[in-house]
């Protein structure tokens, strides 16, 4: 059966500038969209990708991703904050690959930028007051 | 130079001077330490940050006929409470959580509801579902209760919380090839990220460093009320390094004490580690009288004198060795990087600087219009002098 799936990778940094992603269509004959990709400071990978191909393939390919060390997880569209729950702590400064939060450098409140969010999701569970979630 | 009566005196005329620990930094570098010393009477500090040795002490009520939780169970929205106390006291803590979570079973576990969120839903005025079992005496002899109760409705709610306003504490980073998810938060491999957890220039203890303004008795900001210094706080370890008589590593704590019925959702807040469990987040502001130039040069401290430990939480943590990686400033750390073993690493916090700054604000305002006076310590906080050591738990042999 042919299924899509649509996910977002984290390459560790010792990945990076590896053709993991080639060897989806080479070894495991899927097709695939690359939606975002980028490359943080600290050379960590992240790539949100739609993959097609017959559902055992999918699997394969996903079992090859995790053994090879690539964090995977559902693509969630939109991430939004719910600012009523957040206390500004900043956990999430830190950990978000692509920067999306800032601590403003005078007041030290955390402001969410959505527009270079890549919903990968990361800061959902992160967040301890749990202010971040899927948005609709 | 004053003492704390007359500072309460010109409180009550709306004549206290007062800063936040934040403030004082400039004053003091504008005017000098003797000047400021002589127009400063009260410095106020803050901390907002998950505290797990926190919980509530209830009073449920007496239901007619009678239970005596007491040896039986009391679950509130399905979070267990410990009732080994007379027949209606429990206490519920902030990391307690429901039978059925799951854990760790699929690590990480999600952890989405516990003790620290039912405290809050108390203290937002929600209705709360409890259940409560008993085995029955003459004079207890209900066997189960089912009910809901809200925290107007019960009798005392008292927040008593064993360990609260770290004074200082570790900065944790991952040296393992594997995410690893802890109370310090998510922690990515190879040093992806480093976490903190402190207030530093404004942070209560820190503003203080041999407890010589504050003491037991003292009345502080507590989750958005009025609460007391009950204690020292457990694991209290003045003993540890220091420099300039600002500690290096995670030392003093308090016992904090305060009725729940006065506080606010605002600065209780329900958190949930990723892989750990569930906490509170608690608000504390304590006010330091400026009685000297001494207590006041300590107020004046600002977050590039202030270093804490990196520690990896991958093994020297986990494992209690003794190891540090280096040590950085909470200047450094607030600017977004620091540098670990000749790496850039990005940094986040888990106590809130902001709303540290807004509890500081808060209370310096209560101060300032005549809500709030200073109390005298009863007892001191033991300082270095006291000799404590940091008792560690080893295990006694031949089982
Ligand atoms: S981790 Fe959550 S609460 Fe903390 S600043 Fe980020 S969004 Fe706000
Ligand atoms: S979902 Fe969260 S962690 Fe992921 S890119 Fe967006 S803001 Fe960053």
């Amino acid at each position: 059966m042919q299924v899509s799936r649509r996910i977002v990778l984290h390459f560790p940094a010792s990945l990076t500038g590896q053709p993991i992603v080639y060897r989806l269509a080479r070894d495991y004959g899927l097709e695939f969209n690359i939606i975002k990709a980028s490359v943080s400071p600290e050379e960590e990978g992240l790539m949100v990708l739609e993959v097609r191909g017959d559902e055992q393939g999918v699997e394969a390919g996903m079992k090859y991703l995790s053994e090879k060390g690539v964090m995977i997880e559902p693509f969630s569209q939109r991430v939004v904050l719910r600012e009523e729950r957040c206390i500004h702590c900043g956990l999430c400064v830190g950990l978000c690959p692509v920067g999306a939060f800032r601590m403003e450098p005078d007041t030290y409140y955390i402001r969410f930028e959505e527009e270079r969010c890549l919903a990968c999701g990361l800061c959902i569970k992160a967040c301890p007051p749990r202010a971040m979630e899927v948005g609709l | 130079m004053r003492t704390i009566a007359e500072i309460n005196e010109k409180i009550r005329k709306g004549q206290a001077v007062v800063v936040t620990a934040e403030e004082v930094i400039e004053v003091v570098r504008s005017k000098g330490i003797e000047r400021a010393a002589r127009e400063i009477d009260v410095v106020t500090t803050g901390t907002f940050g998950p505290m797990c040795s926190s919980g509530v002490f209830l009073n449920l009520g007496h239901s007619k006929p009678r239970i005596k939780l007491g040896g039986g169970t009391a679950y509130l929205n399905g979070v267990p409470a410990y009732t080994g106390l007379a027949a209606v006291d429990v206490y519920l803590g902030a990391t307690a959580l429901p039978d059925d979570d799951p854990r760790n079973h699929d690590h990480p576990g999600d952890f989405a509801y516990g003790g620290g969120h039912v405290i809050e839903e108390l203290v937002a005025g929600k209705e709360v579902h409890f259940v409560g079992t008993a085995y029955g005496t003459d004079c207890y002899p209900r066997r189960r209760i089912e009910t809901t109760i809200r925290l107007q409705e019960i009798n005392e709610a008292i927040l008593f919380n064993p360990r609260n306003a770290y004074q200082n504490y570790n900065v944790a980073v991952n040296l393992s090839d594997r995410t690893i998810y802890t109370y310090m938060g998510v922690l990515k491999p190879r040093l992806g990220n480093a976490n903190y957890c402190s207030a530093g220039q404004l942070s209560p203890l820190l503003n203080d460093p041999h407890y010589e303004a504050i003491g037991i008795g003292t009345r502080i900001f507590l989750g958005g009320g009025i609460g007391y210094i009950a204690w020292w706080g457990t694991q209290h370890n003045p003993s540890v390094p220091r420099k300039d008589g600002l500690p290096k590593r995670p030392a003093g704590t308090l016992a904090v004490i305060g009725d729940l019925k006065g506080m606010s959702p605002e600065w209780l807040r329900g958190v949930s580690m990723w892989g750990y469990g569930v906490s509170l987040a608690v608000g504390i502001g304590v006010p330091i009288p400026i009685l000297s130039e001494e207590i006041l040069r300590y107020t004046a401290v600002s977050d590039d004198e202030i270093f804490a430990p990196v520690v990896d939480y991958s093994r020297a943590y986990p494992e209690r060795e003794p190891e540090v990686l280096g040590e950085v400033s909470y200047a450094e750390l607030r600017s977004g990087r620091i540098r670990v073993m000749g790496k850039e690493v990005p940094t986040g916090a888990l106590s809130s600087y902001a709303k540290a700054g807004e509890i500081a604000q808060v209370l310096k305002g209560w101060i300032q219009r005549g809500e709030f006076f200073l109390t005298e310590a009863v007892a001191p906080i033991p300082g270095e002098e006291a000799g404590i050591s940091f008792k560690p738990l080893d295990e006694k042999g031949g089982h």
